[in-house]
């Protein structure tokens, strides 16, 4: 059995009156994949943020273990067109957090990157495909032990969606990870989560394996209408 | 000779904390903040003491007021500092005779050519400081720029670097005044980062290019002042504005 990374508690957010989460607990396995699902509004990105540190909240966020695990978080919207204003090259990006160019390159390599092809080139020149991998390197990079993806693929081609999801996947194999991903893809909650995280509007949570809890009656309480969703069956 | 060192570095740690303040989209802060210091360097000329501690004292109060009225009030920032620096500049003339034009001259446009010893060295040493504090943030601020969640994440405190960011401007456009005057820190700040832009491909070049550039055109303009005898602050300004049009036809 593997032990919990991450203790949420009672987790309450409010931003002036609006009560954005409310009440919320759940618990990280080491090692697990988890989607935190849910539409527009609900609260995920919030959610994410609170975990984090980066807004307020009231409730506890316990990490176990002897000292709070290494994060890395890619946040949602990270749009290309921010590095364009900027004089800033890939390599220079990496140089935010490693310092060893053989690193770099290793890691670039890995996500399917020519790292000689990119490496002096602005991160808003790359096509939006090479930029989410550069991306993912980069979360990669400090080799950390949970990872929080925000919508990773927002803006990408199926095709690279595909690719993203197909990477995370292997790293998370690979590297032993703990990861946390915001969706609202459910083809992406079949294939690759061990454990989902439903947040609404209305306050409803669900949280279990995505076979057992994503019942066509669940998702219709999440989006507030009917969804009907047929798992791809592969033989 | 003294005129010529102060305005290299006054010229170069100013380029180079433009280039930042570019990156950060608050290139024209340096406007207001340098007819914010009006008042104050009249008071310096009225009463006779340096120039930069009068510009460097109301600067500083000029931002704690705009900052206290914004808390108060709720307005735009934008509108207040339009409020605070035409306020600024008002008081600034009516403390300043009119009669002395040369007053005027100075404070308006500056005046670099007799600038002391003592205020050499001081210019020289907070331009270092400066140059040095902001080389150490520089890259956290720019990350900050690109998400600031994602510099929280890196542990970066984004305030506390924002702060000395700020404090650096207030120094930095003070130190300007005596070379530029309070109507123009802003070209010393966007016109050398503007060029360097042009010419690089990198941070790494953008930035030093910025302190480089904002160097040799301090250089160039006291050799023309030393030749023509105008204004040693325009010169210098124009002298960049060339160079950034001259970059232009070089741009990468």
């Amino acid at each position: 059995m593997p032990d919990t990374i991450l203790k949420v508690e009672n987790l309450n957010v409010k931003f002036g009156r609006e009560e954005v989460i409310k009440n919320l607990s759940f618990e990280v396995k080491r090692g697990e994949f988890l989607i935190v699902l849910g539409p527009n509004g609900a609260g995920k990105t919030t959610l994410f943020k609170a975990i984090l540190g980066l807004i307020s909240s009231s409730g506890e966020i316990i990490w176990q273990g002897a000292k709070i695990p290494k994060i890395s978080y890619l946040p949602e919207r990270l749009s290309q067109d921010k590095f364009k204003n900027l004089a800033i090259t890939v390599k220079e990006f990496f140089r935010f957090r490693e310092s060893s160019d053989e690193k770099i390159f290793s890691i670039l390599k890995a996500v399917g990157l020519e790292p000689d092809e990119i490496l002096n080139k602005n991160p808003g020149d790359l096509s939006s495909g090479q930029f989410q991998r550069m991306l993912i390197a980069w979360s990669l990079i400090s080799e950390p032990e949970i990872l929080f993806f925000d919508e990773p693929v927002t803006g990408i081609d199926i095709g690279g969606e595909e690719t993203i999801y197909f990477l995370l996947e292997k790293f998370w194999k690979e590297k032993n990870l703990t990861i946390l991903l915001v969706t609202h893809d459910l083809n992406i909650v079949y294939k690759y989560a061990t454990n989902v995280l439903c947040l609404s509007k209305k306050e409803i949570c669900c949280f279990g394996p995505a076979k057992e809890i994503l019942t066509p009656k669940v998702l219709e309480k999440i989006y507030g209408t009917e969804i009907k969703f047929y798992e791809h069956k592969h033989a | 000779m003294l005129s010529l060192i102060s305005a290299i570095f006054i010229g170069g740690v100013a380029g180079y904390l433009g280039s930042l303040m570019i990156t950060k989209r608050m290139g024209l802060v340096g406007g207001p903040l340098g007819h914010l210091a009006l008042p104050g360097v009249a008071l310096a000329l009225v009463f006779n003491f340096n120039v930069f501690y009068g510009a460097l004292l109301t600067i500083v109060l000029g931002g704690i007021l705009i900052w206290l009225l914004e808390v108060k009030t709720k307005a735009p920032m934008e509108a207040l500092t339009g409020l605070v620096f035409a306020s600024g500049v008002s008081l600034g003339f009516l403390i300043l005779p009119f009669s002395d034009e040369h007053q005027l001259e100075e404070a308006l446009i500056g005046d670099i050519s007799k600038i002391s010893f003592f205020d050499t060295i001081l210019a020289i040493i907070l331009c270092a400081l400066i140059f040095l504090i902001i080389r150490k943030i520089y890259s956290k601020l720019v990350l900050a720029e690109i998400s600031e969640d994602l510099a929280k994440t890196e542990r970066i405190d984004v305030k506390k670097y924002n702060f000395i960011y700020l404090a650096c401007i207030a120094v930095i456009v003070a130190l300007t005044v005596k070379l530029v005057g309070g109507l123009l820190p802003v070209a010393l700040i966007v016109i050398p980062a503007l060029t360097a832009r042009n010419l690089s491909k990198n941070s790494f070049q953008y930035s030093f290019g910025s302190l480089i550039f904002g160097a040799v055109s301090a250089i160039l303009g006291i050799f023309l002042f030393k030749l023509s005898g105008y204004p040693a602050g325009l010169l210098i300004i124009l002298v960049g504005a060339l160079i950034f049009v001259a970059s232009m036809s070089l741009r990468k």
